[in-house]
């Protein structure tokens, strides 16, 4: 098997606060190989994308602190990169796209001067080339009028049509990871599967591969290949994206699950976890979910580690042990 | 709305602010107690000359009268004579004028290539060593009084070092360069005398800098604020994501957004920069509107004091419309909502 494109081993990050070290990530272990779609799920605060911002070195410097971990992209250890290489990265063979279509471009530089930034940073091309570049760039994102849209602003453009805009940027140099912060959570439901679609078919016929990071289940099960669920800053299951999905392994998992509103009965009450997440000033010795879950106890308050509940299929919980045990 | 219409619609602006701001020096002006036909024939003269001084000024007239015919003079550009150089105050202003201005761009200048860099650099690095000593600076300069300021750095750069003159605009023995713009450095340059010029830009340092200082602090206060504002956005972070280098996201990206709203802050302090020369000048002995105003002040020659008024109004409406096409020029958000 080839190098994986993206690698974390045992990251921990925190971030200093007043009230003492906020401990967003701690030991998270993941792996993205080459041309997969693997998904990152977990409630918010589940430092999802903290974990894939410290990876590309995206995090304001001096907010945070790695206190533990290494990360390497297509097999370079990212420690030993200076910021040269990394701005060669990024943009290059590893891209980006955010949340927020609507404040993610510059209001005040046209889309074409902000597209053509970045073909020319990573690329050979230049002026009338780069241009032509943008525009197959969009027109494979099914914007028709793609040279007139080079010339509009941002705020001339709707959501869905800034995030394809932003979506062609990312694979302006044939990434070859690309990590998607959920891209699709600012949008509306219909605009939503549109801009999934486009996203999905580039990665494939491409072969990049994608992180993909979300909350919504749905999505996840539709997009991805093989899936990691987060909580309070770790991996609590991982694995083939049907099997976690069609046969959860940790509590936590099987209540996301659960809390879909698409099982719901008309009229009922919907499915919610109840509690929040846990204060990671002082995180919980124990497994991190054990307060808001329903098959907690006595072994819950020495933390579960992640293992094999079937193939290529991890857990960390005690309920599992047990019953394999 | 376009460029046309936003100079339109201020000039319209314009014509309402110059009425008030005459409404209410002339009201002021007649409010204060003292004669300017008594000032003018002083203390022995017959009360028959002071009545006749005041005639032929059409003091005795009512005021409505007098203000309409001062506003009739002012439209056709006469503002009257000054009680105290028995000048046009037209031509008055015409000499002092440039050198206030030439005064105020200096110290703007000085306030903004300093003030831009240091905002920046305080931004980002905030919290850093550079970012508090640039935050002393700017609470200095705002808390620094001008004539004390001034007063202190004549102390050091003229008294004990002897390095640069204490006031006037020019050496004294050298020859004034033809005027051309009125702003002695440009025009000693245009001459080609470059004497002039060494000495014109040696007398307008201290007193460009003093002015300034104040405006420093301002400028750098707003740009930092402005920058951490933008350094924080989402499009900094698409950027950087981009691959641009950081020197490339502070000045290509973060900054250009940054000075949109520090324009407003500028335009304000060239405004401020015109009247606030008043004590700089006073103590830098600076041959500017400053000075001419406050000796007008003192003699009661209301015509020179509403002409300065009149011009100093114009120049911050005519600043700000500056300041709403720069806006518009640079934001294409605001072209397209106005």
């Amino acid at each position: 098997m080839a190098d994986p494109v993206l690698k974390i081993d045992g990251l921990e990050v925190l971030f200093p606060g007043f009230a003492g070290d906020v401990h967003a990530v701690n030991g998270v272990d993941l792996d993205v190989q080459p041309g997969e779609i693997v998904g990152l799920v977990g409630e918010s605060g589940s430092a999802k994308s903290v974990t894939a911002m410290t990876a590309l070195g995206l995090l304001p410097t001096g907010a945070f602190r790695q206190s533990a971990g290494t990360i390497s992209i297509l097999g370079r250890d990212v420690a030993t990169m200076s910021e040269r290489e990394m701005n060669k990265l990024r943009g290059g063979d590893v891209a980006m796209i955010f949340q927020e279509p609507q404040t993610a471009l510059n209001p005040t530089k046209t889309i074409g001067k902000q597209m053509l930034r970045v073909i020319e940073l990573h690329s050979d091309l230049r002026g009338m080339a780069a241009r032509d570049r943008a525009i197959e760039l969009l027109k494979d994102m099914r914007i028709n009028d793609a040279e007139e849209i080079l010339g509009r602003y941002p705020f001339e453009l709707s959501g869905g049509m800034r995030q394809r805009i932003l979506i062609g940027m990312a694979f302006a140099c044939s990434p070859k990871l690309l990590v998607a912060d959920e891209p699709t959570t600012a949008l509306d439901v219909t605009v939503q599967r549109q801009v999934l679609q486009l996203l999905h078919a580039k990665a494939r016929q491409t072969g990049a591969s994608v992180l993909f990071i979300s909350h919504d289940l749905a999505v996840i099960s539709q997009f991805c290949d093989r899936i990691y669920v987060m909580y309070a800053g770790r991996v609590v299951e991982s694995g083939p994206a049907q099997k976690v999905l069609g046969n959860p392994q940790h509590p936590y998992t099987a209540a996301l699950i659960e809390a879909l509103p698409e099982d719901a009965d008309p009229g009922a009450p919907l499915a919610s976890i109840p509690g929040t997440v846990p204060n990671l000033v002082n995180p919980p010795k124990g497994c991190a979910f054990q307060a808001r879950c329903r098959h907690a106890h006595a072994a819950c308050d020495s933390r579960p580690v992640l293992t094999d509940v079937g193939s290529k299929h991890q857990a960390a919980c005690w309920l599992r042990e047990e019953i394999s045990a | 709305m376009s460029f046309l219409n936003v100079i339109r619609r201020r000039l319209m602006f314009l014509i309402l602010v110059l009425f008030g701001v005459t409404v209410i020096t002339f009201t002021i002006s007649n409010l204060i107690p003292g004669d300017p036909a008594r000032m003018i024939a002083g203390d022995r003269a017959t009360p028959e000359i002071v009545q006749n001084i005041r005639e032929d000024l059409g003091l005795d007239k009512p005021l409505p009268v007098q203000y309409l015919r001062y506003l009739e003079g002012v439209v056709q550009g006469d503002f009257g004579n000054s009680i105290r150089t028995r000048r046009p105050v037209l031509e008055d202003l015409r000499i002092f004028f440039p050198a206030t201005l030439e005064l105020a761009l200096t110290a703007l200048f000085f306030a903004t290539a300093l003030g831009i860099p240091l905002g920046v650099a305080s931004a980002v690095w905030k919290d850093k060593p550079i970012d508090h000593f640039v935050r002393v600076i700017a609470v200095t300069g705002i808390s620094t009084p001008a004539f004390w300021l001034g007063l202190l750095v004549i102390l050091l750069f003229y008294g004990n070092l002897g390095w640069l003159p204490s006031g006037g605009r020019i050496d004294p023995s050298l020859e004034m360069p033809t005027r051309v713009t009125g702003f002695l450095m440009i025009d000693s340059l245009l001459a080609g005398d470059f004497q002039a010029f060494g000495s014109a830009l040696k007398h307008i340092l201290l007193p460009a800098f003093t002015l300034g200082f104040v405006h420093l602090g301002v400028v750098a206060r707003q740009v930092r604020a402005a920058m951490l504002e933008e350094l924080q956005q989402d499009y900094i972070r698409t950027a950087k994501a981009n691959g641009l280098s950081r020197f490339k996201v502070v000045f290509t990206e973060a900054l250009p957004n940054a000075m949109i709203p520090s324009i407003t802050v500028l335009g304000l302090a060239l405004g401020d920069l015109l009247y606030g020369a008043v004590l700089t000048e006073t103590v830098f002995a600076w041959p500017g509107m400053g000075a001419y105003v406050v000796n007008s002040i003192q003699a009661l020659d209301f015509p020179a004091v509403m002409g300065f008024t009149v011009v100093v109004s114009l120049a911050y409406v005519l600043i700000n419309l500056a300041v709403d096409l720069i806006y518009m020029a640079v934001d294409p958000r605001i072209r397209e909502v106005s």
